[in-house]
């Protein structure tokens, strides 16, 4: 009896997400980048584990998110001045991820409330950290703003409501496209279930996006053998240029 | 077809690549230009990084310019010592610019100085060529001798040297300005400097625009090389790939190109050189002008 009433109290007193808790699968933890790399579509599926029979109230929803490695950025703005279009003011943003995609079971913000998403960071202006902007500058998330356009714009960022779809509220799965201009990383998965706008379970993961073959072979000695590297690109270069040379005096003949 | 490149991070199509490097080789052959001032803002255009495109440019110079350059050699219409002369005060002259490059990079706006240079200077070169050309080739029609070795102040400098395949018996000190001058705008506008070394060698040295083309060429490949170096060990941004599909189309490109302009008369080419230049300065300085569709940008970096 004593044992009974001790689990209730750890059933009430614990935080919800004990109860629930996400078993994952991934179609490849690995993306390879090799020469006829042209992006790439990662299957991403799995199902909520319960102690309990789930509560039909409020309705589960599941967020995923995929983050390429971080990076500084620097936005700048142009201004007409002295006729010319010239880069007047600029932000410095401190940390922006080189691609970030955010797919749910609904609309984002019908299934997270406005403080989880601050303490989880999971939108996409949420998941770029701006701190100092210059005293000069009033409109500083102008700056961020400009930098998620452009970002959706080359679909480095995406947001696709809807695109999770779950069955019995239990199993969920969605897909992920990773544009053909990928860097090499590893690439941060969360999923997030939320009941209500709030977070109820979380499971993170990593996928692997490595450069493989020439391509890996190319990059890692631009980098370690920088000279070597320079005089086979020019050995290249004059051997091209001398081929072509005698191709074309041959055929003259 | 698509080829994904391992230094640009990014994927592109090889035949487009290959296209732009015929056409950009052409050009170089004919003209006895780089073409690094017309391909470096294509690359931009299909999405590649900046800086990549701008040390990979050097790379696929060095290509198409030793192409051509072997075909001027059989043509002998390369004069190697005034080649030698330029090429000195143009390393002189990159070094010094890089210099300078440094300077204005700490002030900030390094690119709009980049870009008021190209707009002043294609449009000034541009230009002259282009009415000195237009008169030149009324004069042919109405049947004057086209008048060449004006003897002006420059015939009066000391140390002078016998340029026996250009024909002139000049001093080597106006040579080496033009080398030191173009090397400083090279490094600052990052292009191998080829349409500015033409116009020079033809109109302040007065060497035959026949010769003018091989000898260009030939310094180029230096300075291209020695630039391609450059980025290759300290910024790491040349895309061997890149290069290779830019160069194939290139030397092919220059071979052709070399045969056109062989069978072109000198103020023909001289004046086609002239609308090529000024072109590029119109677009320019239109981008300068015209309000931009994105007004913000993004650059990598930060502290």
């Amino acid at each position: 009896m004593r044992r009974l009433l001790l689990a209730l109290a750890l059933c009430l007193g614990a935080s919800s997400s004990t109860a629930e808790e996400v078993v994952l699968g991934l179609s490849s933890d690995t993306v390879s980048i090799n020469t006829n790399f042209d992006g790439s579509e990662i299957l991403i599926f799995g199902a909520v584990k319960r102690d309990a029979p789930f509560p039909a109230d409020p309705q589960m929803h599941v967020i995923v998110t995929v983050s390429g490695p971080s990076e500084p950025a620097v936005v700048r703005r142009k201004e007409k001045k002295f006729g010319i279009w010239v880069n007047t003011d600029s932000v410095e943003i401190d940390s922006a991820p080189s691609f970030y995609a955010v797919s749910t079971s609904t609309m984002l913000g019908m299934s997270l409330s406005e403080t989880e998403d601050v303490r989880h960071k999971i939108s996409i202006p949420r998941a770029i950290r701006s701190v100092d902007a210059p005293d000069n500058i009033t409109d500083s998330e102008t700056f961020t703003d400009a930098l998620i356009r452009i970002k959706t714009a080359s679909e480095q960022y995406q947001l696709n409501e809807g695109t999770v779809s779950v069955d019995e509220q239990t199993l969920f799965r969605t897909s992920i496209d990773l544009p053909a201009a990928l860097t090499e990383g590893d690439y941060e998965t969360r999923i997030f279930l939320t009941r209500a706008g709030a977070v109820v379970a979380q499971y993170e993961t990593s996928i692997y996006v490595r450069k493989v073959g020439m391509e890996r072979w190319l990059f890692t000695l631009s980098r370690e053998q920088s000279f070597l590297y320079g005089l086979m690109s020019l050995a290249i270069a004059i051997f091209a240029g001398w081929g072509a040379s005698a191709i074309f005096g041959l055929l003259r003949r | 077809m698509q080829i994904y490149l391992p230094i640009a991070e990014v994927s592109v199509n090889a035949f487009l690549l290959l296209g732009l490097g015929g056409i950009v080789g052409i050009l170089s052959g004919m003209f006895g230009v780089g073409g690094g001032f017309l391909m470096t803002p294509l690359l931009f255009f299909i999405g590649i990084p900046p800086a990549v495109a701008v040390a990979t440019e050097a790379n696929q110079i060095v290509a198409s310019s030793f192409s051509g350059v072997l075909a001027h050699f059989k043509r002998k219409t390369v004069d190697l010592r005034m080649g030698t002369v330029l090429l000195i005060g143009g390393l002189i002259g990159a070094a010094l610019g890089v210099y300078v490059f440094n300077i204005l990079k700490a002030q900030g706006q390094v690119d709009l100085l980049v870009k008021l240079c190209y707009v002043v200077f294609l449009g000034v070169i541009g230009g002259l060529m282009f009415f000195e050309s237009l008169n030149a080739i009324r004069n042919v029609k109405k049947g004057k001798a086209p008048k060449r070795k004006k003897h002006n102040w420059i015939h009066g400098l000391p140390f002078k040297m016998r340029f026996r395949v250009s024909g002139l018996y000049i001093s080597v000190i106006p040579p080496l300005i033009v080398g030191v001058a173009v090397g400083v705008l090279a490094a600052i506008m990052g292009v191998g400097g080829g349409f500015i070394m033409v116009p020079a060698m033809i109109y302040l040295l007065g060497m035959p625009t026949k010769v003018v083309v091989g000898t260009s060429l030939f310094q180029i490949i230096f300075v291209t090389a020695f630039t391609t170096m450059l980025h290759a060990t300290t910024n790491y941004t040349v895309d061997i790939v890149l290069a290779v599909l830019l160069l194939v189309g290139g030397v092919v490109g220059a071979q052709i190109g070399t045969r056109i302009g062989v069978k072109m008369k000198a103020e023909q080419l001289r004046i086609l050189l002239a609308i090529m230049v000024l072109a590029v300065c119109g677009k320019l300085a239109l981008e300068l002008l015209l309000q931009p569709a994105e007004l913000y940008s993004i650059a990598a970096g930060g502290h």
